[in-house]
């Protein structure tokens, strides 16, 4: 299981990568092994709104559906529509192609009071 | 997918002009339709129509038949759906002529048969749950869910205050936010490590806006809320309503009512816990129950009794309204009076009682091989997770897929969410010892493969007539219907 050291997590299991004021969101490996194949995902529409700990899409896997909840609050800027044809790459790449949104955020401090991938790692463990 | 032995479907048997019934010879002149039928009306020639003798028709759908597994062939213990067997007398019941030949439309006095066995099978539902009045309208527990919300909206309308959030905790149904939401309310999530819900974290979060509490009881691990009564105190301290998924009552008959907890409207799976058929063999229906406060808005018509007669109420000005065409799924509450008249009140009582022990008997039996998240005593159904096994790559589909090679039907899988890997089990009543050891014997057994040998769990099942299907593709790219 990976848990890249320069990302962020989510104990939603979604991962953040902060570059300047930009965060890019997605699902962690451990989230795509533990919901299997994944065949549906719902993300939102360019230029709405996210909020930290609240939801802002779906995702479908042949076990179950789940919703997806963003580690920060600010605007999304860039959807990854190739997800909603191919949502296998969430399952293939979760920390890269699978990547879902990126959101402008106002406050960057948000990003530090997410898990860092040893405290993810170790919180991963315990869920288990 | 194994090939040779799948029944192909009846387009692919069919030969032109081969008939199944020849007709006698007409004695009417010939008419054609298109002359005397305008062109909008008349269907055309349908591709591909099946054309087949009656010999092939029969042995098709008998075929098909004989790949059905249902209570009626074997052992069923799908988690959360009380798939208990269903007597055979509740059939007889419900073709007795005077009910299967009444029509929706036929005046109450001239069904006055069919309106007494609504009204005290409102009666009898009330009784076993300590509710005040009783709606039998919901097609099934989704719906009677639906039913229940609306009324608890209607009633904050009614007050001029409108309320906008219900509570839920992770261990109810997966139905009942979808519900909440479509009676137009906002979900508060709950989350509950230890099993049950905390009065705490009830507390936390309850305020004057919250119109309800959502919870099923037992909850969805099959473990009795034991602090539902203080619970009900906290949200009734702020005015809201509790609310209960009745779906589990399988373990409550005649030993506790939910009304005497604080519950204040509950809706009853008569599928479920009132053995009537159901997974493919039937339409479902969800009564709703209410304490006295709710009963001016439940759904008309209700069924009224005046001295003897009995009638149609619509005069209820604060009702939700209609929520099914005509009077609900009739058929079905006949099979459920026609089982509680059977039963009886201490028949009930032992129903619950050995769904309980049944469950417990499984769970005591199994919780050395499998994970057991939650070790206490359960109620009428199980969970347990495949922990011990996946270490070996094993996962709780390889598991239930093996099941089937043994001659059982899977249990529920991958629910509750809150258990990863969940197995949930729920036996009934209805099994025999004999059965359940049966059962019991088959999960060692696959235990013990997946220590030695996880390969013949993870290819299972290898004795069905169809293997592994491709659940991926079949999400993704359905394949609905037959084309020529």
């Amino acid at each position: 299981m990976d848990f890249p050291k320069e990302l962020r997590y989510s104990k939603e299991h979604e991962w953040a990568r902060a570059e300047s004021n930009i965060v890019t969101v997605g699902i962690t490996d451990y989230a795509q092994d533990s919901l299997g194949d994944v065949v549906y995902v719902e993300l939102p529409a360019e230029g709405s709104t996210v909020t930290k700990d609240e939801t802002f899409g779906v995702v479908e896997s042949v076990k179950a559906v789940s919703d997806l909840y963003s580690p920060v609050t600010g605007k999304v800027i860039e959807v990854n529509d190739a997800l909603i044809d191919s949502p296998e790459v969430i399952n293939d790449d979760p920390y890269g192609d699978a990547w879902m949104i990126k959101v402008e955020v106002a406050n960057l401090a948000e990003i530090k009071e997410l898990l860092t991938a040893d405290e993810y790692k170790q919180f991963v463990e315990e869920e288990k | 997918m194994k090939s040779g032995n799948n029944e192909p479907l009846i387009f692919e048997k069919s030969a032109k002009d081969r008939i199944g019934i020849s007709m006698p010879k007409s004695d009417c002149p010939d008419v054609n339709p298109n002359n005397v039928i305008s062109k909008e009306f008349l269907r055309d020639d349908i591709e591909g129509f099946p054309e087949v003798s009656e010999l092939d028709a029969v042995r098709h759908f008998t075929r098909l038949s004989q790949k059905n597994f249902g209570v009626d062939t074997d052992f069923y213990p799908l988690g959360s759906c009380t798939m208990k067997y269903n007597p055979k007398v509740n059939e007889d019941m419900a073709r007795l002529s005077g009910f299967s030949k009444a029509h929706p439309y036929q005046a109450p006095e001239l069904s006055q048969g069919a309106l007494q066995l609504m009204y005290e099978l409102e009666g009898f539902l009330s009784e076993i749950s300590g509710m005040d009045a009783v709606t039998l309208q919901p097609a099934a527990g989704a719906h009677g869910e639906l039913c229940g919300m609306l009324m608890i909206s209607a009633y904050f309308k009614a007050k001029g205050k409108p309320r906008k959030k219900v509570i839920i905790p992770d261990t109810a149904h997966g139905t009942n936010p979808a519900s909440s939401n479509l009676a137009g309310f906002t979900v508060v999530t709950i989350k509950e490590g230890k099993g049950i819900i905390s009065p705490e974290a009830v507390a936390s979060v309850m305020d004057e806006d919250t119109a309800a509490l959502m919870l099923t009881n037992p909850n969805t691990i099959g473990l009795f809320e034991t602090n539902i009564k203080e619970i009900a105190d906290i949200v009734h301290k702020k005015g809201g309503f509790v609310y209960c998924d009745g779906a589990n009552l399988n373990a409550l008959m005649g030993i506790a009512k939910l009304g005497d907890m604080g519950v204040d409207v509950i809706q009853f799976n008569l599928h479920k816990t009132f053995s009537t058929p159901h997974g493919g063999g039937g339409p479902g229906s969800g009564p709703v129950g209410v304490k006295k406060i709710l009963e001016p808005f439940l759904p008309v018509p209700r069924i009224i009794k005046r001295g003897k007669r009995f009638n149609l109420g619509f005069n209820c000005p604060m009702s939700i309204g209609r929520l099914k065409a005509f009077y609900g799924n009739f058929g079905i509450m006949v099979r459920a009076y026609s089982y509680i008249r059977a039963m009886g009140p201490d028949g009930l009582k032992k129903a619950s009682e050995m769904a309980v022990l049944n469950a417990n008997y499984i769970m005591e039996k199994l919780k050395k091989a499998y994970h057991l998240p939650f070790d206490q005593t359960c109620m009428h159904e199980c969970v347990l997770s495949d922990k011990i096994q996946s270490e070996k790559g094993v996962y709780t589909l390889d598991i239930a897929k093996r099941l089937m090679d043994y001659g059982f039907h899977p249990p529920t899988i991958y629910f509750p969410l809150v258990v990863p890997g969940a197995i949930m089990i729920e036996p009934t009543e209805t099994e025999s010892k004999e059965t359940i050891d049966r059962f019991i014997a088959a999960m060692m057994t696959i235990a013990n493969e997946a220590r030695e040998s996880p390969d013949i769990v993870k290819n299972a099942p290898q004795t069905t007539k169809i293997g592994r299907l491709d659940e991926v593709n079949a999400v993704k790219k359905p394949v609905l219907r037959w084309k020529p």
